[in-house]
């Protein structure tokens, strides 16, 4: 067959070639099952990336045995340094795709500090943030997005931590894109991902994900067929905030709040609600839908919250290396070595 | 017509100039190296000042000095005690009569010896008139005074005035020590070139000081230091920082790899990220990260995507690295720490130097977590040291701790600039044969392949869980990970085949051996000098590789009768050398600081020859 001249085509990449050889050890009914499934599905998709030149980092939680199980080049660190090792990966190879697994304890409790500084330097990272709300390798304990008064084996009588608000703190941090999914939405989380790909820039995807031995059902009132519609806001750039099973619902400012109103006849008109600007530089559309999230009469918003392009920090840094050596021409270490006051010992 | 003034020979001058931390005294000092350097003499410094950036005015924790010791002979140490003190306000004489010399020269800025001054530096009557000074050859310069009047007619405010009386003083040295003015013009109009009124007066300012000396009839000998007799080359001043610096920039030459610098601003280490920021040109990454564990974690990820990859830093940034070195060992990934020791623990002396990180260096992690572990023992051997941490993580895949001090980055000396083309080539090889490719497979020195991500075939994981033996896949079985603990320790020990072995400086074998390892060299060096010149039989041996330590170290370590290990900590290396060859060390541990002082190291070792036929 080799040799008939037939033209060589690439072959596309299917969701088995990012799988590896390794058994996956999640606990069985994970959310993270669901989560590496979607990844896998979704990265023959992206353009433009061959498999050989995508990276996958985390750090330390039950979600940081990620990178063992994608046929990617993978990197499982330390606890809470993922962000940072990436940005030594980006930044000093910028054509790779960097992509950071990280689960709530990891990135927002002891890896907090990287992760708000790559958001704000904009380094082109792609961050997963698979938020369980517990801390599961450990075995139980409240992490910091678990909700206050959450009982747990640290907190026997209630949690009287207040938890983050992830995609609040992005914002608050400068990301540049900033987007949320469901571990059991399959086709909206992969939607998400590439989303997420091809974004230049930090790219940060918060995911709920269910951890079916510490803190089960977590997120079944956003899951559960019977219950989803009326409790999750799919966002949808330049369409009005509706939401419900019959779609009767939508979001309106109400001096400068978000309300929830009913639409129809003699009802609100669908004219009266916020349309979603993706791409608001303001902020204000992206805060308003992070802090829908924990707020009882609210629906829990899913979607990009926000996505504007700046420059990235790994592409300035190589910019300013190409301009400075045209300006000054190619390194010249003979030059540098004998450089400023010399004198010569005869 | 005034008469020509005596000029006396000498073979060796300490100078101190000390003032307020805004007086401009490192500048001082660093423009009067500079300028003696470039006269050939051999010259070694001591930039000592206060971590407070500018400390309260006046007071005497807020002197800042730069020491300078210039020989027309080889010499070794920014010198024990000076023979000249600038000092250019009460303070500063508080603060270092007690460590001139008997008689020693002191010149003092009068205008500053006001009640406010005396009072800040605790001083009940001036000390120019109390003759308190009986004993020092004391000489009152009106230097502000003298500064405004060459000044006249300048555009500068009265306060700029003020500020160029460092020059004048400058000026005064450069005519008592016999040395140009060109070198420091050159720098004034560089410095300032965008404010001419700068130049101007900063140039005025230290020809006048230097006029000042020829005219006045307060000097009546002026002093001559003939240059040093240096081997035949190139030379020029250089810190050590700056040498570290340039050292990882040949690295990057001399291997072909790009350098990546992760690093968070700490004294006094900070210089090196400063410098290598300038070398974009060569290709040169320098990430200012937002801590010090993203500065060596970013350094980890440069290391795993095939960069030449460094992080730098002082004692604390070292401790908050640990975690992060461990995983470069369990990866098996190239990776430079450089620690610029300085004053621990805690916060500690930020600006004063110290040598209390060794054992941090080589045992400061969890689990069993070998490194090599490397010194530098002179500001400029900063420079050839930095090119071997280079060579070994690469060749052994390893991380390398390079331990450098506050005194040798700070401290300059002459150095013999090398070819370019003498440098040793750093062979890099990445694996690219997908064919039989595992990721813990090694080779002849235990050292496992390092693929590039992005190289077609080879995609695979690492990570800090242990890896089992050649698949690299995680393992938790018990035999593997004994093998695996025990294969990284011979791997780290089979770096002392390829390192030169420990050289013996006199005797090969005899009475006494003086150990040494890091910035103490040149002390110990001098020290022994002396000692011989007295007639004592004394051998050195300096320790530039700390773990592993050359093959040779035991041999000659039981060649001498007596083992003395001087270090500014408690008796680290000796710790180290009893437990690993049972070797009975005395030890002398000084720790102010500040470096040793040659005279205590002397009397250490004519304390212990004293009275042994043996030895004298």
């Amino acid at each position: 067959m080799g040799n008939n001249g037939m033209e060589i085509k690439e072959i596309k990449l299917t969701a088995k070639d990012f799988s590896s050889d390794q058994d996956v050890r999640w606990c069985p009914g994970c959310g993270d099952y669901s989560i590496l499934a979607q990844v896998q599905r979704s990265f023959p998709d992206i353009i433009g990336v061959k498999k050989e030149n995508i990276v996958w980092i985390s750090g330390i939680g039950c979600s940081s045995r990620f990178p063992y199980y994608m046929n990617t080049y993978g990197y499982h660190t330390i606890h809470g340094r993922a962000p940072a090792i990436a940005t030594g990966v980006k930044v000093s190879r910028p054509e790779l795709s960097v992509w950071v697994a990280a689960g709530d304890g990891d990135l927002l409790s002891i890896g907090g500090n990287h992760f708000i500084h790559a958001c704000r330097k904009n380094i082109d990272l792609k961050i997963l943030l698979f938020n369980n709300r517990i801390y599961g390798l450990t075995k139980g304990q409240y992490s910091p997005t678990s909700e206050k008064g959450k009982k747990t084996k640290t907190s026997p009588y209630g949690s009287v931590d207040n938890p983050f608000n992830p995609s609040a703190l992005a914002l608050g941090s400068g990301a540049t894109f900033v987007g949320r999914a469901l571990d059991g939405d399959a086709k909206h989380l992969q939607m998400m991902i590439k989303r997420a790909a091809e974004h230049k820039g930090t790219a940060f995807l918060e995911i709920f994900q269910n951890c079916v031995i510490f803190n089960d059902g977590a997120f079944d009132k956003l899951t559960d067929k019977k219950t989803r519609d009326e409790n999750v806001l799919y966002l949808e750039h330049g369409k009005p905030m509706i939401f419900g099973a019959n779609k009767d619902k939508g979001i309106i400012l109400s001096s400068g709040k978000p309300e929830v109103v009913e639409i129809g006849e003699g009802k609100h008109r669908v004219e009266d609600l916020i349309v979603h600007d993706e791409n608001d530089e303001s902020f204000l559309i992206g805060t308003l839908l992070s802090h829908m999230t924990d707020n009882p009469n609210m629906p829990t918003p899913v979607g990009v919250f926000r996505q504007v392009i700046m420059p990235t920090l790994d592409a300035e840094i190589a910019d300013q290396v190409e301009q400075i050596t045209k300006i000054k021409g190619e390194g010249d270490l003979e030059k540098v070595l004998f450089n400023g006051n010399t004198w010569s010992v005869n | 017509m005034i008469k020509e003034k005596e000029v006396q020979q000498v073979t060796e001058v300490t100078v101190r100039f000390a003032g307020d931390s805004g007086d401009g005294m490192q500048l001082t000092g660093s423009q009067f190296s500079e300028t003696t350097a470039i006269f050939g003499n051999d010259l070694s410094t001591l930039p000592d000042y206060p971590a407070e950036i500018r400390a309260p005015t006046g007071t005497v924790y807020g002197v800042s000095g730069y020491q300078l010791h210039f020989s027309s002979a080889d010499i070794h140490t920014p010198g024990d005690r000076p023979d000249i003190l600038v000092a250019m306000n009460p303070a500063a004489i508080k603060k270092n009569i007690g460590e001139l010399k008997p008689g020693a020269m002191i010149i003092a800025n009068m205008d500053s010896f006001d009640r406010k001054n005396l009072q800040l530096a605790k001083y009940e009557t001036n000390p120019l008139e109390d003759n308190s000074l009986k004993g020092y050859d004391v000489y009152p310069v009106p230097i502000s005074h003298l500064t405004a009047k060459a000044l006249e007619g300048t555009k500068l405010s009265p306060k700029d005035v003020a500020r160029c009386k460092n020059f004048f003083a400058l000026g005064i040295m450069y005519w008592l020590y016999n040395r140009p003015l060109e070198p420091t013009l050159k720098w004034i109009k560089d410095k300032f070139k965008n404010k001419p009124e700068f130049i101007d007066a900063n140039s005025k300012a230290l020809t006048a000081g230097y006029n000042y000396g020829e005219n006045t009839e307060l000097f009546t000998i002026r002093y001559h230091v003939e240059p040093a007799k240096l081997p035949k080359g190139i030379y020029r001043s250089i810190s050590g920082n700056e040498a570290t610096a340039l050292g990882f920039l040949a690295a990057s030459v001399k291997s072909g790899l790009p350098l990546f610098l992760g690093s968070y601003p700490i004294t006094p280490a900070s210089e090196i990220l400063q410098y290598l920021s300038y070398y974009k040109n060569f290709g040169v990454k320098t990430f200012q990260a937002e801590d010090e564990i993203a500065g060596i974690t970013s350094a980890i990820g440069a290391a795993y995507a095939g960069n030449l990859a460094l992080t730098t830093t002082s004692g604390p940034g070292l401790a908050l690295k640990t975690e992060a070195v461990g995983l470069a060992v369990m990866t098996e990934l190239p990776l430079v720490i450089v620690d610029v020791q300085r004053g621990g623990p805690s916060t500690g002396l930020p600006t004063k130097t110290e040598q209390a990180d060794l054992l941090q260096a080589i045992y400061g992690r969890n689990g069993e977590s070998p490194v090599a572990v490397i010194a530098a023992a002179t500001p400029s051997d900063c420079f050839t040291m930095a090119l071997e941490a280079a060579r070994i993580a690469i060749k052994f895949m390893t991380p390398v701790i390079l331990l450098t001090d506050g005194y040798l980055g700070n401290g300059s000396e002459p150095w013999k600039v090398p070819n370019v083309k003498d440098l040793p080539d750093i062979p890099v090889k990445f694996r690219t044969e997908k064919e039989g490719f595992a990721p813990y497979l090694r080779d002849e020195n235990l050292a496992r392949p390092w693929v590039k991500p992005g190289t077609p075939g080879l995609e695979h994981r690492v990570g800090g869980l242990e890896k089992a033996n050649i698949t690299g896949n995680v393992s938790y079985d018990a035999d593997n990970h004994d093998l695996m603990i025990n294969l990284r320790e011979q791997k780290v020990k089979g770096i002392a085949k390829d390192i030169p072995l420990l050289d013996v400086d006199g005797d090969q074998s005899g009475e006494l051996l003086v150990l040494g390892w890091g910035g103490t060299y040149g002390a110990i060096k001098e020290a022994v000098i002396k000692a011989r010149e007295n007639g004592y039989k004394v051998s050195q041996a300096h320790l530039k590789y700390l773990n592993p330590f050359p093959s040779n170290t035991e041999m000659v370590l039981k060649s001498f009768k007596k083992v003395l290990i001087p270090e500014i900590n408690l008796g680290q290396l000796a710790k180290l050398i009893r437990s690993e060859f049972l070797i009975p060390v005395e030890q002398f541990n000084v720790v102010r600081g500040l470096p040793f002082r040659v005279s205590d190291i002397e009397n250490k070792i004519s304390e212990m020859l004293g009275g042994s036929s043996n030895g004298k």
